[in-house]
């Protein structure tokens, strides 16, 4: 039978000190991972991370949408939750068509259940155009 | 807008970044008459163009975006009942005595002389650009500062090009990287010219490796390529040696059509300049004392305009010193005379601030390593004090914490505190 | 309407012939350029120095040696007239050990041949009272008092400006193909953008100007572009001399110069390199260049200040014409009149080129009359930077626009931009570029080099010419400052980086 087991190394990202972790881990038929060792991590919280990473790493995904009359013309957006990090580029495509309305404020949700992984929600507010530059709210 | 600008102020704030918007919003917490003034059509300085995560974990205490953390203080900034003056440039800021300063400001709603008891200066920082860098040849477009293109992405929703290259690998760099690489576009490397990354391990991990860009140490660029008045074609390359020397015969093309340089900031210092402030070699920004004030009485400095920071809450942090500062300097009429304690960099050690120390109050010190170091030893000689670091890097501001009588020892000595960090 | 007269060539010298012609009646005057602005091609990157008349032998270089002195007269005039910016700080051709300074004697001999008044051989301590940070090493020096500066792109834009004004008519992105003979006289232009009926073509083509006369058949020496590069520094950085210094010249070259140029800042440069005929486009930077104008700077001024006060480096090209002299006047087809071969001092000599190729049309039989109305003035952009504090206040105070500051190094405001946006249309600019606006205002030539700023100028320049800012250009069509929207490449859309229609 092959050998289902492999070695993965990382570098910690868990504080500065950036550990070289390796994680043996065991590949099981439908592609499930199962975390055997993790060595070289100085603390429990790089272990964990460590394991997280080969099984399912996830990444919260930052981009802009263009705001139709906004003033930026774009918002900065976040998703709401990490996402599998192997579904980012898709998940980019999808957001790609995306326009919205001015204005927008921080916090609103420009796109919901986005690919079912997310939702994406603005970190920055768009003015309407109409309202003269250096105004407050 | 709300604002009233005419009138004696106790603080004028320059800038509306981190820095500005914290001090302005500490000053006025603490009673004064505040008037901030900034640049921008909207506060919050970079903030707003720096959309990923990772600011305010130690001043606020959750991870933000740039903007969400610009969002906050900006709050902060209007709760206090701080003035504001936005879209509105300082190009000067004159002397009229010790205790009195006018701030000058141009901008479309308000042009004139602002009074004002304290200046807190936070106008922050510019970017190192190609030609402060050794990049040659040809004079095309698509040759854009980390931040430039971070605007231009991210806040006028322009994609500067589709092949990239970026030039240093400091965490501004690497960030750059990946938002390249996020919107579909090539990211053809990272450019180094030491032999270590710049930034953080985590975005070497979560900027580069996610993304398979790949990561060129040691080397430099030292021409971009193109046709007549066109754009970028390729960028010429080189190896260096462990004395940053070009290593000859081993110059390389690459294929791009955009060259990112992200080599640093340096902090903007024409007014303070102007205005006679001493200037720091080693920072680059204004020398100060414990009260960030700059060898200008009545002028505080904080936030990039004073040392470059790696962190957000760093320049915050700063700016409620210097909004104190000037509380107490608006208080007593002037910062109390005393025989001054120099701190300065030592072995290991590139930068220190602040760099007088009275001894009568305990002070944050911040400094920068010359080089990656673990197990490090700090070493505040003349202090007495030293502290264990389980690493240091050059691209992580050290901050430690120096006691009123720590300070007092050097008193006795050669009125000296030297930063010094050694391995092991 | 009377003779078509098409100047090919919106440089300086095309520009200053456009302006000399468009005061007389019964002269249809049209100026063309493959360039999207005037005054980008030769003009574009040089000392900017407005010559004495001293350096030019006028037994072998005769032209150069009166049309020189006579342009410095003219500049003189011109300069007030068309508001350009300028100093006339004066210039030291310094020695440096004893045959030097015999040099210096044949100068001043050129000088008193050519007419150049105020000439004068200062002694090593006169010299050194002149500029204290001048090299120790100075024997001598010979100081041209008539000697001045101006921003030679500007000088270009205000007289072209001057001269649509009065009547002449710009076609920019034009580039020339070929020139109709017939029976011995000129008919007309075949351009890029259609044929173009003309009874006099100027050739004023610089660096191209062989190419154009090779088109209408007519003789003309092979022109080599000579390449020269330059350092500029920060504002902040000094010392910096007050007068123009020179080097003692070689045969080739009145050498690398040290000079605070007319924006303030200090520069040093060119050096003289000699490229094959086909490198008329090559003006990219080379370490070796500019080490060899380092050094050269540092013999007449030791204390060049830390390259880390450098802000940029650019290089230029000089059309280096065989037999070194300047090509003025009629020739063998009728109607095809050269004002060409401008070798240093072609900035200097422009304006009495431009009277050289008038008296050519006299020659030609077609008669000259002067305009009733012509204006002779002009105004320039009004720079914040130059205005004193209250000025600034009340400018601001009056249109808020003026306190709108979009370029923080150079104080260059919003009012400006979009004034440089207007008159670059009036002289009809199709491609909106920032370096057309870089040029009339300043604005991203500071210490920062446009990293705050050029994204503004960007949204300006959009707005003003309807385009979407990614089709906004750097220096013209190709040089677009981005490939599209942020999202293009994860639409998969053709992308609109060619997209700036007009």
């Amino acid at each position: 039978m092959k050998d289902r087991r492999e070695v993965r190394r990382l570098t910690c990202i868990v504080c500065p000190l950036g550990c070289e972790i390796e994680v043996l881990l065991d590949r099981g038929p439908g592609g499930d991972v199962r975390v055997l060792e993790v060595e070289g991590a100085a603390c429990p919280r790089g272990r964990e991370w460590a394991a997280r990473e080969v099984t399912d790493p996830k990444r919260v995904v930052i981009t802009v949408v263009p705001v139709r009359g906004g003033d930026p013309p774009t918002v900065s957006v976040k998703t709401d939750r990490p996402i599998p990090k192997s579904r980012i580029p898709e998940f980019m495509r999808a957001l790609a068509g995306l326009e919205v309305e001015a204005p927008v404020r921080v916090g609103q949700v420009l796109a919901s259940g986005v690919l079912d992984l997310a939702n994406v929600v603005a970190t920055r507010e768009s003015r309407s155009m109409g309202r003269s530059l250096g105004e407050r709210p | 807008m709300r604002s009233r600008v005419e009138g004696r102020r106790d603080v004028v704030v320059v800038g509306g970044g981190p820095a500005g918007m914290a001090a302005a919003a500490r000053a006025a917490e603490m009673g004064l008459d505040v008037l901030l003034v900034d640049e921008g059509r909207r506060l919050g300085g970079i903030l707003p163009q720096c959309i990923h995560p990772g600011f305010g974990v130690h001043y606020l205490g959750e991870e933000l975006t740039g903007p969400e953390f610009a969002q906050r203080l900006a709050s902060r900034v209007e709760d206090a009942g701080v003035d504001l003056l936005l879209d509105a440039h300082v190009p000067e800021v004159r002397w009229i005595s010790h205790a009195e300063k006018g701030v000058r400001v141009l901008s479309p709603g308000f042009s004139g002389e602002v009074r004002t008891g304290a200046v807190i200066y936070a106008a922050g920082a510019r970017e190192r650009h190609r030609f402060e860098i050794g990049i040659l040849g040809d004079r095309v477009a698509g040759v854009y500062t980390a931040g430039e293109a971070q605007t231009m992405m991210d806040v006028y929703g322009i994609l500067p090009g589709r092949r990239v290259l970026v030039v240093g690998s400091g965490d501004v760099g690497m960030i750059v990287a990946r938002r390249f690489a996020l919107e579909g576009a090539e990211v053809v490397g990272v450019v180094e010219i030491m032999p270590y990354p710049g930034g953080l391990t985590r975005n070497v991990v979560q900027c580069l490796e996610d993304f398979d860009i790949p990561l060129l140490l040691s080397h430099r660029v030292v021409a971009v390529r193109g046709r007549g008045r066109g754009r970028v074609e390729r960028a010429v390359l080189v190896r260096v040696d462990e004395g940053l020397r070009d290593v000859p015969g081993t110059e390389t093309e690459v294929e791009c059509d955009t060259v990112v340089v992200s080599a640093g900031l340096v902090p903007r210092m024409e007014v303070l300049r102007e205005l006679g402030a001493l200037i720091d070699q080693a920072t680059g920004g204004p020398m100060v004392n414990d009260r960030l004030e700059t060898t200008v009485p009545g002028v505080f400095a904080a936030g990039n305009a004073l040392v470059i920071n790696d962190l957000v809450d760093h320049a915050a942090e700063q700016g409620e010193q210097a909004a104190e500062g000037a509380a107490e300097f608006l208080r007593r009429g002037g910062i109390p005379a005393t025989d001054w304690v120099k701190l300065r960099p030592g072995e290991g050690v590139k930068l220190t601030v602040p760099q007088l120390l009275s001894g009568e109050r305990d002070v944050w010190v911040y400094l920068r390593v010359a080089r990656p170091v673990r197990n490090a030893r700090l070493s505040l000689r003349g202090a007495g004090k030293e502290v264990r670091l389980p690493v240091v890097r050059p691209a992580e501001m050290v901050r430690v914490k120096l006691m009123a009588g720590e300070v007092r020892r050097a008193k006795v000595g050669g009125r000296e505190v030297v930063a010094e960090v050694y391995g092991g | 309407m009377g003779v078509r007269v098409v100047v090919v060539g919106a440089g300086v010298v095309g520009a200053s012939v456009a302006r000399v012609l468009s005061r007389y009646e019964g002269l249809e005057v049209h100026l063309v350029d493959a360039n999207p602005d005037v005054g980008w091609g030769v003009s574009k990157a040089n000392t900017g120095i407005v010559h004495g008349g001293y350096d030019d032998d006028p037994d072998r270089f005769p032209l150069r040696a009166e049309l020189c002195a006579l342009g410095n007269e003219i500049w003189h005039r011109w300069v007030e007239e068309l508001d350009v910016p300028h100093t006339w700080s004066g210039a030291l051709v310094v020695a440096l050990e004893g045959d030097q300074r015999r040099e210096l004697e044949s100068l001043l001999e050129r000088g008193r041949r050519n007419g150049v008044p105020e000439l004068r051989i200062v002694e090593r301590e006169e010299a050194l009272a002149m500029e204290p940070n001048l090299t120790q090493e100075v024997e001598a020096a010979l100081w041209a008092p008539t000697v001045g500066q101006i921003h030679p792109v500007r000088a270009t834009v205000a007289i072209v400006e001057n001269a649509v004004d009065n009547g002449v008519r710009v076609h920019l992105e034009t580039e020339v193909r070929g020139v109709k003979v017939e029976g011995g006289e000129v008919r007309g232009l075949e351009t890029s953008r259609g044929f173009l009926e003309a009874d006099v073509v100027v050739n004023a083509a610089g660096l191209r100007a062989d190419e154009l006369a090779d088109m209408a058949g007519v003789e003309f020496p092979r022109i080599r572009p000579r390449r020269g590069e330059y350092w500029i520094f920060d504002r902040s950085a000094g010392p910096k001399p007050r007068r123009v210094l020179f080097p003692t010249p070689t045969p080739t070259s009145k050498g690398v110069v040290v000079t605070t140029e007319v924006s303030g800042h200090l520069m040093i440069g060119p050096n003289a390199e000699d490229l094959p005929p086909d490198a008329k486009g090559d003006v990219g930077n080379t370490a070796k260049g500019l080490e060899e104008v380092w050094e050269r700077a540092g013999e007449l001024w030791p204390r060049l200040p830390p390259r880390r006060l450098v802000i940029r480096t650019f290089a230029g090209l000089r059309p280096e014409p065989e037999g070194g002299d300047f090509v003025v006047g009629n020739t063998e087809v009728w109607g095809f009149v050269n004002a060409a071969g401008t070798r240093s001092p072609g900035l200097t000599a422009a304006p009495a080129i431009a009277l050289r190729v008038r008296d050519a049309l006299v020659e030609l039989g077609i008669e000259l009359r002067e305009k009733g109305e012509w204006k002779a003035t002009r105004r320039d952009i009004e720079s914040t930077i130059d205005l004193g504090w209250r000025e600034r206040v009340e400018r601001a105070r009056d249109d808020p626009l003026r306190g709108r500051v979009v370029c923080r190094c150079n104080l260059v405001t919003e009012r400006e931009v979009l004034e440089a946006i207007e008159r670059m249309r009036a002289v009809g600019v199709r491609t909106p570029s920032i370096d057309s606006v870089k040029f009339r205002t300043g604005a991203t030539s500071g210490t920062c080099q446009g990293s705050f700023c050029r994204v503004r100028l960007v949204e300006l320049l959009a707005r003003e010419f309807g385009v979407p800012p990614w089709g906004v250009t750097l220096k013209g069509r190709g040089s677009e400052v981005g490939v599209g929207d942020v999202k293009v490449l994860l639409r998969g859309a053709s992308t609109g980086g060619e997209g700036s229609e007009e």
